[in-house]
């Protein structure tokens, strides 16, 4: 097992939801998929959706739902599959 | 009376908004939120006052906040600047509960104007032109039929629950109108679970064209227009006055209509009116009007010599308007171009970082709206228009000349801006003919940039 630290790409606002009312992308502990999107990045009034980029667990967010992140700030922690 | 302004806004028209109150001897606070603490208009402004986090929905759209920043600080008169709570009824209103003066509108009319349906109302009252259609609901296909031969072909079948280009079917002429009509209704009814459908004129190639008015409640005048059709997704990138597709038995019955509907409403501020207008027919049809100072306010500036941000504060502030309408004339030709901190080569993707090295150009008849400076780090929260940069000159060649000699000397270090695009489009044979409608950028755009400098020639060779 390895582990990998999901970083921003870029500064922003985080996201764990598509919209406001609607459910968290991805629970902490629930098996995503390469390319599964697990958030949103909201620079300059876009929004760009941030993807898995391996398969495997996403143990847990580090960055709350509507943080401002710095780039290269620790978003969560990937599990991977072997 | 107005002595302390609060300006609820950021970036470049903060700045111009403090510019103008302190040329009126006015107390100027900015509003800010915790990330725009060390921007430029809040170091140029005699006052600041934070108004809360980050994103814009808990401060500069944060209505209770703004009040209670207004009391304390003391100001008898908001600013709303654009976007935000320029255009909210809402906010209008609260001010002036708080017993202080909105800079525009009362909220009555920023409420009607706002709304789509009510805005063509008030504007067929007023005996404006607007896009032919129907006027309600077509039933059935012979009432469509009917309603067409007044509208014209081609038109639009549009769906009333539709919205945002969904829901729309184009028929050329009344076989297709026939056949199109009960599938666009079965259509209709299936999406959107509201079968109504209307008819409007379907204009292929249209331009954007905007008239500027100032009004005091009583009289409207108007600035003459805009040109505003270079946009990429609706949003526009370089704006010019005058348009170079209105002769002036045209402009004299464009502003004219727009003067009629400001003072039909009994408009008070700084307005903009928007219209399609027809290149092939030279017709003009209002769509929207916008009841606050525009981002590109500044070339309507440069061609008439008035100052419509301090006039707007005078007039919130009870002075009548003190000219005639024949002491407002064109004079040469402006032209802005929207400095956006995005990478055109990236599909115009946000390009953020600090200001390392910045030289602006200056020189006759260049002016700089921008609220950058060495050092400066842009925040990720809001719009991406980080610098204006307008040119005058006295004719339109003129101005596409000193555009260009201006971008050359504009030096930004520390992220990428859309300047390179600007420097590349005034050099386009359309660009430079003023041949194009509102879906030309976006036609370019989608071209190979190699192809541009020599596109003339390839035509010709064709």
């Amino acid at each position: 097992m390895t582990t990998q630290q999901i970083q921003a790409p870029f500064p922003g606002v985080f996201y764990r939801t598509p919209s406001p009312d609607e459910p968290v992308y991805v629970e902490e502990g629930q098996a995503v998929q390469a390319g599964d999107v697990i958030g949103l990045i909201e620079v300059m009034k876009q929004f760009v959706e941030l993807k898995a980029e391996a398969s495997g667990t996403l143990v847990s967010f580090s960055a709350d739902n509507e943080s401002v992140l710095e780039a290269g700030d620790v978003i969560g922690t990937l599990e991977v599959n072997e | 009376m107005i002595r302390r302004l609060l300006i609820v806004n950021r970036g470049e028209i903060a700045l111009r908004i403090v510019r103008a109150a302190r040329e009126l001897g006015l107390v100027s606070i900015v509003a800010h939120s915790e990330a725009d603490a060390d921007t430029l208009a809040v170091q140029h402004a005699d006052e600041a006052v934070c108004i809360g986090p980050a994103q814009a929905s808990k401060s500069y759209l944060n209505i209770p906040a703004v009040i209670e920043a207004a009391r304390s600080c003391q100001a008898d008169a908001v600013h709303p600047g654009y976007g935000f709570l320029s255009e909210s009824a809402d906010f209008a209103r609260a001010v002036k509960e708080a017993g202080l003066i909105f800079i525009g509108p009362d909220a009555d009319i920023i409420a009607r104007m706002g709304d789509k349906a009510m805005a063509r109302q008030t504007a067929i009252e007023a005996g404006v032109p607007v896009v032919p259609g129907s006027p309600r609901a077509v039933e059935g296909l012979e009432e469509a039929l009917a309603v067409a031969e007044d509208v014209g072909y081609p038109l639009l079948i549009k769906a009333a629950a539709g919205g945002g280009g969904r829901g729309i079917r184009v028929a050329e002429d009344s076989d297709m109108l026939a056949k199109q009509l009960p599938q666009a209704q079965a259509e209709a009814q299936a999406a959107f679970g509201d079968g109504r459908v209307y008819l409007e004129r379907f204009i292929a190639r249209a331009r954007h064209i905007e008239v500027q008015i100032l009004a005091d409640g009583k009289r409207a005048l108007h600035f003459f227009e805009r040109e505003c059709s270079l946009q990429r997704r609706r949003q526009k990138v370089l704006e010019e006055a005058p348009s170079p597709a209105v002769d002036s038995a045209t402009r004299k019955r464009l502003c004219d209509s727009a003067v009629a509907l400001a003072e039909h409403v009994g408009y008070l501020g700084a307005g903009t009116l928007e219209y399609l207008f027809d290149d092939t027919t030279g017709e003009f049809f209002f769509i929207e009007m916008n009841t606050r100072i525009q981002v590109e306010h500044p070339v309507t500036e440069m061609v008439t010599g008035f100052d419509l941000v301090r006039a707007m504060i005078q007039i919130a502030a009870g002075e009548p308007l003190g000219i005639a309408q024949d002491e407002i004339s064109l004079k040469g030709w402006a032209i802005e171009m929207r400095i956006n901190a995005e990478d055109p080569d990236r599909d115009f993707f946000p390009s953020l970082g600090t200001v390392e090295k910045l030289v602006w150009p200056t020189g006759p008849g260049v002016r700089i709206d921008s609220g950058l400076y060495e050092g400066y780090k842009m925040p990720p929260f809001y719009d991406s228009l980080v610098a204006k940069l307008i040119v005058w000159d006295d004719s339109r060649e003129n101005a596409l000349i000193r555009a260009g000699r201006a971008l050359d000397e504009f030096h930004l270090q520390g992220f990428t801006t859309t300047a390179g695009l600007h420097r590349r489009l005034i050099e386009d044979p359309a660009v430079k003919a003023g041949a194009f409608d509102t879906a030309f950028l976006e036609r370019w755009l989608s071209e190979p940039a190699s192809d541009h400098a020599n596109k003339k020639e390839v035509i010709n060779e064709q």
